[in-house]
């Protein structure tokens, strides 16, 4: 019963920032913690957050996606405010 | 998402893997792909189209507004080392242009290859300029905008 695994709450872990890298200049916020306000972390010129979200794939159907699957590829990481808006 | 789809071909012929992420859940994905961005584009959206609720991811990447509760039009240019070459975010009311983001990459790919950089505007097959001693105060002599 595949739709069983897949169940209506299914957290993925989101972003995974390197503890190595943890933004002191941010008052020290923890990024990972629950309910904390995350600091922008992207930066030109600096590695990419990686991260783990639900994704839905034409032809796989659901699955969990990690920016890091695809380190060695050029990716294009495209943000929109959402499905079934006008632009 | 349609026009990025509507050119994946070339896309894909550069190497490039897209994600589209926002704040709606893989259900809804999967509907606006049925209902709707399969008829705007043949087949639909090609690439994986991931859900980001609550924003985290879109915190991280600077694109999260809290106000509206959405990550708002943002991308992101990532290249074979992992490393972030170029960002565009927008307010939600203007769409992308993938004709200049194509152009970008083809730029950043073109400046992986050479060690040349490309001056502003570059297209493929165009002056690039080779960063030295020599060039210094000599960039007319080799490039003027058109």
């Amino acid at each position: 019963m595949a739709e069983l695994k897949d169940g209506c709450v299914k957290p993925a872990r989101g972003p995974i920032v390197p503890t190595t890298e943890s933004p002191s200049a941010a008052g020290g916020a923890a990024p990972s913690a629950a309910g904390k306000e995350v600091p922008m972390l992207a930066r030109v010129g600096h590695e990419a957050i990686d991260f783990e979200a639900n994704a839905y794939i034409e032809g796989v159907g659901f699955k969990p996606v990690r920016l890091s699957d695809y380190k060695g590829k050029w990716i294009v990481l495209c943000f929109y405010p959402g499905d079934f808006t006008f632009v | 998402m349609a026009a990025v789809a509507a050119l994946y071909d070339e896309f894909k012929a550069l190497g490039v893997e897209v994600l589209s992420v926002s704040t709606d859940s893989r259900f809804v994905h999967k509907i606006w792909q049925e209902q709707e961005l399969s008829k705007m584009v043949p087949g639909g959206v090609p690439f994986p189209m991931l859900s980001d609720p609550g924003g985290k991811i879109g915190s991280v990447y600077g694109v999260y507004d809290e106000a509206a509760g959405v990550d708002i039009r943002g991308r992101f240019i990532i290249d074979p080392d992992f490393v972030i070459r170029a960002m565009e975010v927008l307010t939600p009311e203007v769409g992308r242009n993938p004709e200049e983001l194509l152009r970008q990459i083809k730029a950043f790919q073109h400046v992986r290859a050479t060690g040349e950089v490309t001056p502003s505007g570059w297209q493929p097959g165009q002056t690039t300029l080779k960063p030295g001693p020599d060039l210094v105060g000599k960039v007319w002599t080799v490039w003027k905008p058109e």
